[in-house]
């Protein structure tokens, strides 16, 4: 099903990419730390993968293929599904701006192993909370787009700090900052599994409302 | 008319006399806040420092209010009856008073001890967030019409977040050496004048959260029916009224 709206994935990419040439533009020349870089890095990603997972379910909703789902598939099945495409889209669109990230506003150094496994898990974690909360906002009456959002941050707001923390340690060379980062790693993992677990869990009450 | 009644929140001596010595003990605490309490020494301003002793009640009473909003969540999502839905509702919002009230003590606190109201210590960035978690569960019910759908996805988002919170209120804080708030203190930093005020209110706040939950409770359980019962009538009526009796010849 998701396949066959493959402009989506490059609809949110290129968010992703305006997002990012925005950014970079407006702060260039100014000599931006490399925690603040950090930060926008997160900002950037998590509102790029936000407008694409929102519409995971209010597509089948709109569809009306949300009730042919329903007595077709289990409801951990449907999930399942939805989570690895929100999940592969996620993995999809770093893969898309980080590079291009810093090779707009190069960092002090980079440490690839540790950035690979920031983005890895803060964006199985990102995907396994949104998912869910879009399930939640398509039986929604009104405004979705705009409730996604608001109901989506806070849940992910650990999530945020933890990755951009976590990043601060990738993007300088201070031990203390890298030792934390690793830390934060347990964390960020410990946060992907609770929270898809406690999504796969949820998902059939909110499903067959 | 013959339904049965939950009990009214104010009939029998019983709860009288309990309702007299909660007030006792809210004014002793706050008394003992204001008066009887020596300054905290090694703080900044030693006096207002005092105010401890009403900050920690506040976020102790949130976390209970809390606690039983998720565990009616949960029998929500059980049982589905309405009821649990409404217990959720309450607790929830009573937690954010609490909440609130917390963060409005903190910030005095915060005032005199640090000195600003807001220093982005990761406590108060976490309350934040938490604040917009309760924001966030009521703008979600405002979005849904129907009332068993809203109570489903309500009580699913609450333990949603419910899990996603230990992260920000625990965590986190524990993750990071750089925060201002004293770690340990109410494991045995406290003299016995400060434990004794610092516990009675919690016990005090506690026990205004479970009046105030069950007051309320009973009201919105008795417009719930009193509505039930409006529909009801309404739908005698039509069913008498409708089909309209033909026209005479």
């Amino acid at each position: 099903m998701e396949l066959r709206t493959r402009y989506a994935v490059g609809a949110v990419a290129l968010f992703a990419v305006t997002t990012l040439v925005a950014v970079s533009g407006a702060v260039s020349g100014t000599g931006v730390r490399s925690d603040v870089k950090a930060a926008l890095l997160w900002i950037i990603l998590l509102f790029a993968a936000l407008s694409g997972l929102s519409r995971a379910f209010v597509r089948e909703e709109e569809a009306g293929t949300a009730d042919a789902l329903r007595l077709a598939a289990p409801a951990t099945a449907v999930y399942a599904g939805k989570w690895l495409f929100n999940t592969a889209l996620v993995l999809v669109v770093e893969a898309v701006s980080v590079p291009l990230f810093l090779l707009a506003l190069p960092p002090e150094t980079v440490n690839f192993r540790l950035l690979i496994g920031v983005l890895l898990l803060g964006g199985l974690g990102l995907s396994g909370a949104a998912t869910f909360v879009a399930a939640l906002i398509a039986q929604a009456s009104a405004g979705k787009s705009a409730l996604f959002f608001i109901v989506a941050f806070p849940v992910l707001m650990p999530l945020l700090l933890l990755a951009t923390q976590a990043t601060v340690g990738v993007f300088d060379a201070v031990p203390a900052h890298h030792a934390r980062a690793v830390g934060d790693l347990g964390v960020l993992a410990a946060y992907a599994v609770v929270m898809t677990a406690a999504a796969l869990m949820l998902f059939g009450y909110v499903w067959h409302e | 008319m013959n339904e049965a009644r939950p009990p009214a929140p104010n009939s029998g001596g019983g709860e009288a006399i309990g309702r007299i010595a909660l007030l006792l003990l809210l004014c002793a605490t706050t008394a003992g806040g204001f008066l009887w309490l020596p300054p905290a020494r090694g703080f900044q301003n030693p006096a207002l420092a005092r105010i401890v002793v009403f900050h920690v009640p506040c976020s102790m009473a949130a976390y209970l209010a809390s606690g039983v909003a998720t565990w009616y969540a949960i029998q929500y999502l059980r049982r589905r009856d309405l009821g649990d839905d409404i217990k959720s509702r309450v607790s929830f919002a009573l937690a954010l008073l609490f909440w609130v009230l917390t963060t409005l003590t903190g910030a005095i606190f915060a005032k005199v001890q640090w000195g600003a109201y807001w220093n982005w210590d990761i406590k108060q960035g976490a309350i934040l967030m938490l604040t917009l978690i309760y924001v966030a569960y009521f703008a979600l019910r405002a979005a849904v019409a129907d009332p068993r759908k809203r109570a489903t996805l309500a009580a699913a988002y609450c333990l949603f977040a419910a899990l996603s919170a230990p992260f920000l209120t625990y965590v986190l804080p524990n993750s990071t050496p750089d925060t201002l708030h004293p770690k340990g203190t109410l494991q045995g930093g406290l003299s016995p004048e400060y434990s004794l005020t610092l516990w009675g209110g919690v016990l005090g706040l506690c026990l205004v959260y479970v009046w105030a939950f069950r007051v309320h409770v009973a009201v919105e359980t008795l417009q719930m029916r009193l509505h039930k019962r409006a529909r009801r009538q309404r739908r005698v009526v039509s069913a008498t009224v409708w089909p309209p009796a033909p026209a005479q010849n």
